[in-house]
């Protein structure tokens, strides 16, 4: 399916005095010849490549070629919601008025931009059961941090100094990594037996000094927790505040929300629910929603309608306000392309992304149960689920195996390794865009590839067989660090040696 | 309207083969306190009717197609090669996941790959990272890989550096109990007093806000010999002319991609830019790739060092990053290849010729006074108007211009709230100059 035909780079297509580039004739005074003081004027051009433009335009071309994207097939990465990116949005996007504007023109000059910020905030607190957003926010990750800062501006503002945040030992990377930044401690939850968050363990764990709680439900199994309202009223118990990571909202779209649950700080990816295109890891979009109390703390400034005059504008927040995590406005772009989703979809559309996400996912869990293990069987999934390998380790095919050999099927391979509490974890998230066909076919090949660990088992561990390269040395890259091209390359002995672990997860 | 292709008769069959008996069934589990009754949003429209409906939205827009842009400031009018998003636009690329599966995602990481290679030869630095979100998020994760680096908690911010970016660092801040100080600029414009001691890095902005070109080796012995690491937060249109920063001394380059090969977006997405020394890459928040050989002895592109990466080393991961901006970091790319280093050359000397003309001629006729006038400037530059340059450019609007940034809009409350901060790209013709001049010339007569 991909071009397997080795493509250089870009700088050995390079000839001295090619080109691609066209410059305005200038018609201007050159500058003064000390225009630049000596000391900081270059001195060695840099080895950019020398190309003609068709050179260009080729080599990008055949470059994606040698990539895979959900326009070429099914993407069943668990927790990264790969659905399919309507086309209508990237025409709405290119639209000058919105795509030429300059993030410092004043209001009078952009009533639509602000006017589609207003009327995108309404939306997603319909959608999530806030009351007010920030669009500053550039992706999930982003959105985390900025809603822990608020936490953190929340409590402090209370003359409350709190220092531990709870999340499940499910949650992605990204929620660790972010109550850290913000300058708080982890505490780890586990999960029970059905893969909820275990609820006495929670109550050990909770007391005066936790700022929050961090979870996504469905959670990162894939599974609701039931008991959220219970866990809200735990938190809260003790003034602690409820973080909803948006990463599965996918699931609940027009059935439930996050702040009907409890929840207190909301962010969204619109990359995901929102089928904004990933662009091989982003440009996406994390705005944050917020309850009442919570919203003098959102960075500043926001869009807003002003009832008196009938004009839209940006209004500042006063000193409660974080600040700003943007340099201008957000993913303005991406916010572009959510609104047209919004609008193509209206409130019945939504209801169906999550109606249709949560049967396709039950319906290949219904297929694949059989033969791959459910992590945990006794539990309904929602909008993806979790298998385990275990089975087929045991007769020598790992998941990573699986998911290699998959790929000579013409899938892109599920989220392999990952939630880390699950051994040997293959996360399936089919998404509401695909047919029962794909379903079916993806469902065929993966009962093929349990065959074959028995009877072909060299199939899998020589996959992918079909793929421009096969199984990358990992290792190496780390060990004999390469992140450039050098001229003389191969030869080159300036490289930085570095040792270290490398990890497995794959999300 | 939505995208799933589900018939009644599919939904039958899955319904069959889960054994459930009706969609809602799934939903059970959801508590009956918690269920929906319906969104509070209008109800879906076909493609022809948003198109209408956006399209009148954007019409209440006026946009740098309608109005000359001298507007900078962090976000520049240069010209996007049409051949960027075109190639960009190509599904295979524009609707792939992060490439955590490099079997099936060679075209995205040796794009990046190549990417990395040009953002070490603009920098004079070892190492780029794949992207991070924005020029302002960029400054805050290099000063994070400053202090983890030092063990200090002192930030210096030198001069003139965009209050938006510094804006950024300081939210930032507040959850790493950063120490943020900033010094003055002197009456050239520049970095003045700094005072690096205990410091873990100086930051520094080239041009600075006002467009003025930083004393950057001055800058760097002053850092060096507070051990404290450099951070240039660096303009790279200008690196064709401009020594590269990493060879003036800095330990960290940053950036905003926005002028290589992104519209203006009205502030976004943009690329993040950010590139360190050897010493530091274990440091280096976001993706790497790297180069390696597959199973077969082919040459392959992976990302690599990931044991820095949120995913395994969760709390103690140099960053939170995960999704960031790849398609922008792309269209940088793509935009360098195209320049090639005649065309950044070339890129560079229109901007400085074009800056220097435009200040000329705003000076000689439109009674402004040129701010800084002996310090060298790039792209930008400030001038003092005889009128409120609020006003002035609300007027030069009327007569077709995006006339620039008020400094007051910057920097509120100082002394600079007659001065106006203009840009000049390399698409500003002699002739739109020459109007432009006009314009805020019969603007300062008309509000005065």
């Amino acid at each position: 399916m991909l071009n397997t035909d080795d493509e250089k780079l870009v700088f050995e297509l390079s000839r001295p005095g090619r080109r691609a580039f066209s410059m305005p004739t200038l018609d201007v005074p050159a500058a003064p010849a000390n225009a630049i003081p000596q000391q900081l004027s270059r001195r060695k051009a840099p080895a950019l490549p020398e190309v003609a433009e068709r050179d260009l335009v080729r080599h990008y071309t055949r470059l994606s070629q040698r990539n895979y994207g959900i326009d070429l097939g099914f993407y069943p990465l668990g927790s990264c919601s790969m659905k399919y990116n309507p086309k209508l949005a990237e025409d709405v996007a290119a639209m000058p008025g919105f795509r030429r504007l300059h993030p410092w023109q004043p209001e009078s000059q952009i009533q639509g931009a602000l006017q589609l910020l207003v009327e995108l905030e309404e939306a997603l607190c319909a959608v999530t059961g806030m009351e007010a957003v920030t669009f500053q926010p550039a992706a999930g990750a982003h959105g985390e941090l900025t809603g822990l800062l608020i936490m953190r501006a929340f409590h402090e503002h209370n003359g409350d100094q709190r220092k531990r945040v709870i999340i499940p030992d499910s949650a992605h990377g990204t929620n660790p990594a972010s109550v850290r930044l913000a300058g708080y401690e982890v505490s780890e939850v586990a999960s029970d037996a059905r893969g909820l968050v275990d609820l006495d363990a929670l109550e050990k764990l909770i007391g005066p000094d936790v700022a929050g709680l961090m979870i996504t439900n469905p959670n990162t199994l894939g599974l609701f927790e039931e008991n959220i309202e219970r866990v809200a009223k735990m938190i809260h118990s003790v003034g602690g505040l409820l973080y909803y990571d948006g990463a599965n909202l996918n699931a609940i779209v027009g059935r439930c929300r996050p702040g009907d649950m409890g929840f207190d700080i909301v962010h969204m990816n619109l990359h995901k629910t929102f089928a904004t295109p990933h662009g091989g890891g982003g440009p996406g979009a994390g705005p944050l929603s917020v309850s009442t109390r919570l919203a003098p703390f959102l960075p500043s400034p926001r869009p807003a309608l002003d009832e008196t005059t009938g004009r839209y504008v940006w209004t500042e927040g006063d000193e409660r306000s974080i600040g700003r995590v943007h340099s201008f406005h957000g993913n303005f772009g991406i916010l572009v392309r959510a609104s047209s989703y919004v609008r193509a979809l209206g409130a019945d559309g939504l209801r169906h992304v999550s109606e249709y996400a949560v049967l396709n996912a039950n319906y290949l869990a219904a297929k694949l149960r059989g033969t791959y293990d459910l992590a945990f069987p006794d539990s309904q999934p929602m909008h993806e689920f979790v298998l385990t390998a275990r089975k087929q380790k045991a007769r020598g095919g790992r998941a990573m195996d699986v998911a290699k050999r998959i790929i000579d099927y013409g899938f892109h391979p599920p989220t392999v390794y990952f939630p880390l509490v699950v051994d040997e974890a293959m996360m399936v998230e089919p998404t509401e865009t695909e047919s029962i066909e794909t379903l079916d076919a993806f469902a065929d090949a993966m009962l093929a590839v349990d065959r074959e660990i028995d009877e072909n088992p060299n199939a899998l561990h020589e996959a992918p067989r079909t793929a421009p390269v096969s199984r990358p040395d990992e290792a190496r890259a780390a060990r004999d660090l390469r992140a450039r091209w050098h001229p003389n390359h191969h030869a080159d002995a300036h490289e930085s040696s570095l040792e270290g672990p490398e990890g497995k997860p794959s999300i | 309207m939505d995208f799933a292709p589900h018939t009644e008769r599919d939904v039958e069959t899955m319904l069959a083969t889960i054994g459930a008996s009706s969609v809602d069934d799934l939903f059970a589990v959801i508590p009956p306190s918690l269920r929906l009754g319906g969104l509070p949003i209008p109800d879906g429209h076909a493609e022809a009717e948003v198109l209408r409906e956006l399209a009148s939205l954007a019409a209440q827009n006026r946009s740098a197609d309608d109005l000359v842009c001298f507007m900078g400031a962090g976000s520049y009018d240069h010209h996007v090669p049409s051949m960027v998003w075109a190639v960009l636009s190509r599904g295979e690329l524009a609707t792939s996941y992060t490439p955590y599966q490099p079997e099936l995602s060679q075209g995205v990481l040796q794009t990046l790959f190549e990417y990395q290679t040009m953002i070490c030869e603009l920098t004079g630095l070892d190492i780029s990272n794949a992207g991070l979100y924005d020029g302002g998020s960029a400054l805050a994760e290099a000063v994070n890989l400053a202090t983890g680096a030092t063990k200090r908690a002192r930030v210096v911010v030198a001069g003139a550096v965009n209050p938006l970016y510094a804006g950024v660092l300081a939210t930032q801040g507040a959850g790493l109990d950063l120490e943020i100080s900033t010094t003055g600029w002197g009456s050239d414009g520049r970095a003045t007093a700094v005072d690096a001691d205990g410091a873990a890095a100086v930051v520094v902005q080239q041009p600075n806000l006002f467009g003025c070109l930083e004393d950057l080796p001055a800058v760097a012995q002053i850092a060096r010999a507070a051990g404290a690491r450099l951070i240039v937060h660096q303009d790279l249109t200008a690196t064709g002319v401009l020594e590269a920063p990493g060879v003036l001394g800095a330990d960290v380059v940053v950036s905003e991609g926005q002028p290589f090969g992104n519209h203006l977006n009205f502030g976004g997405p943009y690329a993040g830019v950010i590139a360190c020394r050897t010493a530091d890459v274990r440091r280096l928040p976001g993706r790497l790739v790297g180069e390696t050989v597959d199973r077969n002895g082919k040459r392959a592109f992976v990302l690599t060092l990931q044991a820095r990466e949120q995913h395994i080393r969760r709390e103690k991961a140099t960053s939170n990053i995960c999704t960031n901006q790849t398609l922008n970091t792309l269209a940088v790319a793509v935009a360098l290849a195209w320049y090639g280093p005649q065309g950044l050359r070339e890129l560079g000397e229109q901007c400085l010729a074009r800056t220097h003309y435009a200040r000329d001629r705003l000076v000689e006729q439109a009674g402004a006074t040129a701010l800084f006038q002996e310090t060298p400037i790039f792209k930008e530059f400030a001038v003092r108007l005889p009128a409120d340059p609020v006003a002035v450019c609300e007027y030069a609007a009327s007569e077709g211009f995006l006339a620039g940034v008020p400094l007051s809009r910057l920097i509120p409350g100082g002394d600079l709230d007659d001065a106006l901060l203009v840009a000049v790209t390399e698409k500003r013709s002699r002739e739109e100059i020459d109007a432009f001049v006009d314009a805020v010339a019969r603007a300062c007569k008309e509000v005065a």
